[in-house]
């Protein structure tokens, strides 16, 4: 199977926004990021995809099932990690994670067993007996992972993991992401704002904007090869010189106050912005060649404003 | 070595068809229920009822005599059983009242229904427990009490001469149990706190019993009856029963009541149980 989640044409509505507009799209096994702008339309189509929401128009595909028709199919092969904090009450760790487990079809014996490992897996092993309503943001986050994988699904979908951890926890989260995707041969979709987690934990990624797909395919290819990528810094009028770019021929954005990436589509490299700023008079400060990241695809993608 | 290489595999067991896993939700709650002490001296408080009820006109009887000129077991007596038992049907329907509120404040609906559950399922799931009890507080023990007079007695005549009773106590047992079910879950579906739940549903049995008595007072009327739940599940209880009861309700009026309270509350379910709550 080469795609675990197929789209085509998917419309999603709220009252008179739309949230999803024509949305046709292929996610292929391994580990894909599904990265956009807050807003951009990320968790409806995660909640379509699941089900939890009846798309207006559109076909839906999960691991080669329909959604319309075998909801059920689907959700005991998939795991998924919502973005808020969502446990059952008055439980600890361990039995809130088997009962997830019994839910998603495991006998109990195997559930309860499964828990315990799963817990020592996502670093929980030494709170599992505490209930959750004592744990940390960290620890929550750590918990509904641990629910979402406790059955062994075939497809993960993880909605905004890292969200409220702190640094240490959230490199520990993405190593966690990683692991399942890339040795434990778990299939995962990671929905995220986070441009680095993505990149860290990912092969592919499909790009979000407004409720549409700006753009997908393999990071690696969407990044293309090293040296077309420059760091420039120059003194004068930064938006009159990126104008002069980008009549150019150049892609351009403004990464931060004075730092511009530009992308040079072709083997011209930097004496061509050497020669731009020479006619404009403009003085270059810093220029650097950069490896392209994905924050380049994703300006590229939806545009500076986003 | 990083932690998370000391445990995970892939499951290779058997996995249990979908479709089940109401009764997994309906088990935990029972189990959660009953691991709080109260709780067991709650229930058992209810099924002590039974106890004295069969001491009284049953076990008694049979070893001194003379009690059965006071102790008679008529149809009226398990009438009276099931009315009395209805204050242990309050409470545990008002201590399992939070079932649905718990998940909303939890944010658990989303994590319930995103495991292979409907709907229907995880209201089934929720319902379950609350069923079992009450009806293990009104539908078994006065079965119970059919069966021990039959085992004391020796005979089953008075079976045969009361047979409508089965179907009666059956009858009123499952409409108490559903209308309460029903009651309480849909209004559990429409708030966060388990207390405020409590604090609704007990306003609504007293606040509509108090209710049709001021108008009573104020137009004279004895119809009124018909606005409080309590009442109607009186007379049609009566009706199975074949008694007179103190209601001049007609029991097609109760019935409709009935029927239109768990209509409601499933309506309210429909809306309320969803994953995703769209604020238009």
């Amino acid at each position: 199977m080469t795609s675990v989640v197929e789209l085509e044409s998917v419309n999603v509505h709220y009252a008179k926004n739309w949230a999803l507009r024509d949305v046709t799209a292929s996610f292929p096994a391994g580990a894909v990021g599904l990265l956009g702008p807050n807003g951009a339309g990320k968790s409806t189509l995660i909640k379509s995809v699941l089900g939890l929401l009846a798309p207006d128009r559109g076909q839906m595909r999960v691991l080669g099932l329909d959604v319309r028709r075998s909801p059920l199919q689907i959700r005991s092969r998939i795991g998924y990690m919502p973005e808020s904090d969502a446990h059952f009450p008055q439980m600890n760790a361990v039995s809130f994670v088997a009962y997830c487990g019994e839910l998603s079809g495991l006998p109990r014996a195997d559930a309860m067993q499964r828990a315990h490992e799963v817990l020592y897996y996502v670093g929980l092993g030494e709170a599992r007996y505490r209930t959750i309503d004592q744990y940390s943001t960290g620890m929550k986050q750590r918990i509904k992972l641990a629910q979402a994988l406790v059955h062994d699904p075939d497809l993960l979908f993880l909605d905004e993991p890292t969200n409220g951890m702190d640094p240490k926890g959230r490199d520990e989260m993405l190593e966690l992401i990683r692991d399942i995707a890339h040795n434990k041969g778990l299939n995962l979709i990671l929905s995220s704002h986070l441009l680095p987690d993505v990149e860290f934990a990912c092969d592919h990624v499909i790009v979000m904007d407004k409720g549409a797909i700006a753009t997908a395919g393999p990071i690696a290819g969407l990044k293309g090869p090293g040296g077309r990528v420059f760091e420039l810094r120059i003194k004068g009028d930064s938006d009159r010189f990126i104008g002069v770019l980008r009549s150019a021929g150049l892609e351009c954005h403004a990464t931060d106050e004075d730092v511009m990436r530009v992308f040079v589509p072709d083997d011209r490299g930097a004496p061509f912005l050497f020669q731009l700023a020479s006619q404009e008079q403009v003085q270059v400060r810093h220029l650097r060649a950069s490896v392209p990241t994905l924050e380049d695809v994703f300006a590229k993608a939806v545009g500076e404003e986003s | 070595m990083p932690i998370h290489d000391q445990g995970y595999r892939r499951y290779q067991g058997q996995r249990v068809p979908v479709g089940r896993a109401w009764w997994t939700m309906a088990r935990m709650h029972l189990i959660t229920a009953f691991k709080r002490r109260w709780f067991l001296v709650l229930v058992f408080a209810g099924f002590a009822r039974f106890l004295g009820y069969a001491a009284f006109y049953i076990v008694g009887p049979v070893f001194i005599p003379q009690m059965s000129n006071f102790a008679e077991l008529t149809p009226q007596i398990f009438r009276n059983f099931l009315n009395g038992q209805s204050f242990f049907v309050f409470l545990v329907t008002i201590v399992l009242g939070g079932l649905i509120a718990d998940d909303r404040r939890a944010n658990a609906l989303q994590l319930y229904l995103s495991k292979p559950l409907t709907r229907v399922e995880y209201i089934l799931g929720k319902a379950a427990p609350l069923l079992i009890l009450i009806l293990g507080l009104t539908l078994v023990p006065a079965l119970c009490l059919i069966l021990l007079q039959i085992v004391f007695s020796g005979s089953i005549t008075f079976l045969v001469n009361n047979l409508f009773l089965l179907p009666a106590i059956t009858l009123a047992s499952i409409t108490r149990a559903l209308v309460s079910t029903f009651m309480i879950l849909a209004l559990s579906s429409l708030s966060k706190s388990r207390r405020f739940v409590a604090i609704m549903y007990a306003g609504i049995i007293f606040f509509t019993l108090a209710m049709q008595q001021v108008l009573r007072g104020i137009t004279g009327s004895r119809a009124w009856a018909a606005i409080a739940p309590t009442n109607m599940m009186d007379v049609f209880t009566d009706w199975v029963f074949r008694v007179r009861g103190p209601q001049p309700v007609p029991v097609y009026v109760a019935i409709l009541v009935i029927v239109g309270l768990i209509v409601l509350s499933a309506w309210i379910l429909e809306r309320r149980v969803r994953p995703v709550e769209v604020v238009s």
